[in-house]
């Protein structure tokens, strides 16, 4: 059999579902090749396990779902409807077990008054053991398809358009529009879901045969309108961008140019949607059943596929346009058996079928795979036919999704019994079968509620609507949530009009007064992989590269990621571990020198006649006493009097300032020091630079730092906390003296394009002195040793300058940021957590543990960072504890029940070494 | 994704752009530690209009004041902020 839209009659291709190889034809659906085949049975339902068909012809289908491809190319939860077999097409049903037609989980069908409305709210709210009992069985049951394990190995892209009408759907409105558009010289963009354009005429090709089509979608393109089929509308955002996703390859298709999807950002001056309507069933026992399908769906396989899904016909119907399906049946050479029209009297149509008034289907019975007869009560007399297929028609449901995204309110059409599209704050207008479904006549279900479905995805019933309501579930937004109506895949595109109507009646209302729930996107499921784009490989953030990375690669360090960049942790000689090596690295830099990169770090140049005033907006600390050439310890401040960040301030020149801070709050602070100057303070003459990634940085540390640096520059090293400009090397640099492991150290700032023989030479010094590199783990234990903070550990935004005992460098001058924030009584009320340190008793203290007390009660502070005496040797931590300032000396236990570790600690001050500081000066 | 009419680049997708905060949660300067606190704390939230401070950080990197409305997202003035702002 052929239809009018299939291009031949050749089997052309074949496909495999569920094991078993099958033939299809060009132009075939999924489902329209399994019904061609015969195939009626072609999944299990969510909750209840029962067999179900294929009950549409378009992305509205809730039953057929399928996985389809292998590997990471496979695509759980398709609707066989929405995908189109090309040779090779691999499928698979879900949700059973062993196999489609004989599934042990049918049980859960039987059980089905324990799956009732409410089950998960009933079960959780009880006692916690049955949650327990039931959970393994459900999460094995209720289910769809399986997430693949393996990557995707097709590229996913994005693109960006521009266009002054954007025309959703391409049926006979949508396609009079973009015409209309283009050929007044418009920018169109035309976008249909399906492969083919056309729509309802390609069901109903008596009004535009498909030769308009063609010709209208030619002069669409010869005006320069872009036709995109395979595109889905999928969400109506804010100032009209729409985004579409279109297939480039079916799912599971390997695609041609290596990119299976792109996703579309379309800016659009006007957007017409002419996206038509969808069909609804009928709510009666056992409707759910392989063979009953929407009559629509049935003249789409008949016309447009030449797929007859049925021999011996029963149709449904309320409305007018069935009797167009039973036409296209007869002309297939089906049987109509008998047309149950639930309207009074005959409505006027010239046929020939068997038709009853006033009638209504009732239930029906049938196997696993197929529909064997049907039960219909006419004028209340119950009636039975033999029938293999029960086509049903319950009204249409304007498809309003996007309008609804774009903000747009909707009205009631009485007349068609369905919401349609009202006013929109968006330029955006809904033409065609959209904006005027159909009229039907409606009447009350007036069959049993029992395994009458509404929500077929979700397997939600009548009677679940019946029981939300007795148990008190009065608003729609209730009943959604409660009986997981139309939270499905398919969102309830077929089943939230029957369940609205129910909860009307159930209310003694009117449809609209029942109220409705939101329409959020994506219109149809959309691949995570499209929203990632070209960046679902590296995760979407990028990486920068060390300037002197080559020099550090060489040495085959450990590396370790610090904000966007990898930084050597340690340089392990060979044989040593990470520990050993650090160690090693950290006693070299305690007994001798040791070098490190220390480029990351955020710099900032801040100059002109009103640096100091910016500087001492931004930072905490007195700026304008530091005499040029000199350099202080500073910290930044919320405007809450939290501290956020800390760094170093030097006084370069007259009216020129190098301001240092952490690496990981680099962007932040950027950010920050900018809205200060061009928000707060744009009356002020000063120039803010971001100069992190202009200077390469090179930290010597240690009792022989001093002497490698005279030999470098040929002249006596700077001061502690004074700053030399020089050379090393024949390259310009800046020497800070600044230490940050408590050693004599000096900071070598040069520009990162001339790094690598500055870097040479120190490494040559350093070596000849005795000394080594050293990376990250090393820093970190020389800093912890010697009490120096951490952004992000000991600083974590929780901590005033008073709880880090930095309060007495506060500007007393006040002015800063933060400064209001600080005399709210909350920040120096008792029993806030203050820096401490810990030593240890007994045990060795872990990382992030908890500082309990020895009765046990609830946590009085925690770890923020643990190491090693360097030299000594020992267990030590810088933490916070509640009042810790007044505690030192008392013992506490730092436990950490993760790890299953815990330690006995002493709280101390947190100077490990050096308290009084004498080690910086010379 | 709202569009935003960039003083110096025309109109650019809000993915270009950062919000900060809106511009009566910032104290005035020379307000008494409480009123700031006032200001930063306790605010309005009110259904309407609002003026916000965006920057256009995947852009030319300026930042500006934007009026929008709360409710529609309809944007009626975008101002440049900065020292080449000031009259």
């Amino acid at each position: 059999m052929t239809g009018p839209s299939r291009p031949n009659t050749d089997q052309d291709s074949s496909f495999i579902f569920d094991g078993m190889r099958y033939p299809a034809r060009k132009g075939d659906t999924l489902a329209a090749a399994l019904l061609a085949n015969g195939i009626g049975l072609v999944g299990r339902s969510f909750k209840y396990h029962r067999p179900r068909g294929i009950m549409t012809a378009g992305v509205e289908e809730p039953n057929a779902l399928v996985t389809v491809g292998e590997g990471g190319r496979t695509e759980p939860n398709t609707r066989a409807t929405d995908v189109f077999v090309y040779d090779g097409l691999v499928a698979r049903s879900q949700n059973r077990w062993p196999n489609l037609s004989l599934d042990f989980g049918a049980i859960f069908g039987l059980a089905g008054p324990v799956f009732s409305a409410g089950f998960y709210y009933k079960t959780f709210f009880g006692s916690a053991k049955r949650w327990m009992f039931y959970e393994h069985f459900i999460r094995k049951a209720a289910g769809l398809g399986n997430a693949p394990r393996d990557a995707d190995p097709d590229r996913f892209s994005q693109r960006a358009a521009f266009c002054d009408v954007l025309v959703v759907g391409a049926g006979p409105a949508g396609i009079e529009a973009a015409l209309e558009a283009s050929e007044a010289g418009k920018r169109v963009i035309l976008v249909e879901q399906d492969e083919i354009i056309g729509a309802s005429l390609i069901r109903d090709p008596q009004e535009q045969d498909s030769a308009w089509v063609s010709e209208s979608a030619d002069r669409i393109r010869a005006a320069g309108g872009r036709i995109l089929t395979r595109t889905t509308a999928s969400g109506y955002w804010e100032h009209d961008l729409v985004t579409l996703t279109q297939r480039l390859a079916e799912p599971g298709q390997i695609p041609a140019n290596g990119v299976a999807q792109r996703l579309w950002h379309v800016r659009a001056g006007q957007v017409i949607l002419a996206t038509g309507s969808s069909e609804r069933p009928m709510a009666f026992p056992h409707n759910d059943r392989p063979g009953v399908m929407l009559s629509q769906a049935v003249r789409t396989y008949v016309r447009r596929f030449g797929v007859c899904p049925g021999q011996r016909v029963v149709i449904a119907t309320n409305n007018d346009d069935a009797y167009l399906t039973a036409h296209a049946l007869r002309e297939a050479g089906a049987q109509i058996v008998a047309i149950l029209d639930a309207r009074p009297a005959p409505a006027g149509q010239a046929n020939g079928f068997t038709t009853f008034n006033n009638a209504h289907p009732l239930s029906t019975k049938g196997s696993r795979h197929c529909l064997k007869s049907v039960s219909g009560l006419v004028d209340g007399v119950s009636k039975s036919w033999d029938a293999d297929l029960l086509a049903v028609s319950g009204g249409f449901t304007p498809v309003v999704h996007l309008h609804c995204q774009a903000g747009g309110s909707l009205e009631w059409n009485d007349a068609a019994q369905a919401f349609v599209p009202a006013q929109s704050r968006q330029n955006v207008k809904t033409i065609g079968g959209a904006a005027t479904p159909a009229a039907i006549f409606t009447s009350a279900p007036v069959v049993p509620a029992k395994k009458s479905f509404v929500d077929f995805q979700n397997d939600v019933t009548l009677a679940d609507v019946d029981l939300a309501w007795a148990e008190g579930y009065r608003s729609v937004e209730h009943l959604k949530r409660y009986t997981t109506l139309g939270m499905a895949t398919d969102q309830g595109k077929t089943s939230n009009m029957g369940a609205l109507a129910r909860l009307a009646e159930k209310q003694g209302v009117a449809i609209p007064e029942a109220g409705l729930t939101t329409f959020r996107p994506p219109y149809t499921p959309v691949t995570m992989g499209l929203f990632a784009g070209a960046a679902a490989k590296d995760a979407g953030a990028h990486k920068r590269r060390l300037a002197l990375y080559d020099v550090h690669a060489a040495k085959k360090p450990i590396w370790q990621p610090l904000g966007y960049w990898f930084r050597p942790r340690a340089y392990p000689m060979t044989g040593e571990n990470l520990a050993e090596a650090a160690m090693r690295e950290a006693r070299s830099v305690r007994t001798a020198v040791g070098m490190t990169d220390v480029s990351t770090l955020a710099k900032f140049e801040v100059s002109g006649p009103d640096a100091v005033t910016l500087l001492e907006t931004v930072c905490a600390t007195s700026v304008g006493k530091l005499a040029i050439g000199r350099g202080r310890y500073t910290f930044m401040l919320r405007e809450d009097g939290f501290v956020f960040d800390d760094g170093t301030v030097w006084r370069i020149d007259e009216n020129r300032y190098l301001l240092t801070s952490s690496t990981g709050g680099a962007d932040r602070m950027a950010t920050h020091l900018s809205y200060v100057r061009n928000y707060l303070h744009p009356e002020l003459s000063v120039s803010v630079v971001n100069v992190q990634e202009h200077h390469a940085g090179i930290a010597i540390a240690g009792p022989r730092a001093k002497s490698v640096l005279a030999k470098l520059i040929g002249e006596e090293p700077p001061r502690h906390m004074s700053t030399v400009a020089t050379k090393i090397a024949d390259v310009a640099v800046l020497i800070l003296a600044a230490s940050y492991s408590g050693e004599r150290a000096f900071e070598i700032y040069v520009d990162a394009r001339n790094a690598t023989p500055v870097w040479g030479a120190c490494e040559t010094a350093v070596v000849a002195e005795g000394g080594c590199l050293y990376g990250l783990e090393a820093m970190e234990f020389l800093r912890i040793e010697k009490g120096h903070l951490v952004v992000g550990a000991e600083i974590d935004g929780r901590m005033t300058p008073h709880d880090l005992a930095l309060d007495k460098m506060l500007n007393k001058a006040g002015g800063f940021i933060g400064s209001a924030g600080l005399t709210r009584p909350a920040l120096s009320e008792a029993g806030r957590r203050q820096l401490v340190g810990l030593e240890a008793v007994e045990g060795s203290i872990p990382e992030g543990s908890m500082l309990v007390t020895a009765d046990g009660k609830s946590p009085e502070g925690h770890v923020s960072a643990s190491a090693f005496r360097i030299l000594e040797g020992g267990s030590i931590a810088l933490g916070q504890l509640a009042d810790g300032f007044l505690r030192h000396g008392e013992e506490l236990i730092a436990t950490s029940p993760t790890r299953g570790q815990r330690a006995r600690v002493r709280v101390v001050a947190p100077h490990f070494y050096d308290s009084a500081g004498e080690r910086y000066r010379d | 994704m709202m569009l935003i009419n960039c003083p110096h680049c025309g109109p650019r997708a809000q993915s270009e752009f950062i919000y900060e905060r809106t511009v009566d949660s910032v104290p005035p300067a020379g307000v008494s530690n409480d009123k700031a606190m006032q200001t930063l704390f306790t605010r309005g939230n009110p259904r309407g209009v609002d003026e916000e401070i965006w920057r256009h950080t995947f852009g030319c990197r300026a930042w500006m004041v934007v009026t929008r409305h709360r409710v529609t997202n309809g944007i009626s003035h975008v101002r440049a902020v900065g020292p080449e702002a000031l009259p």
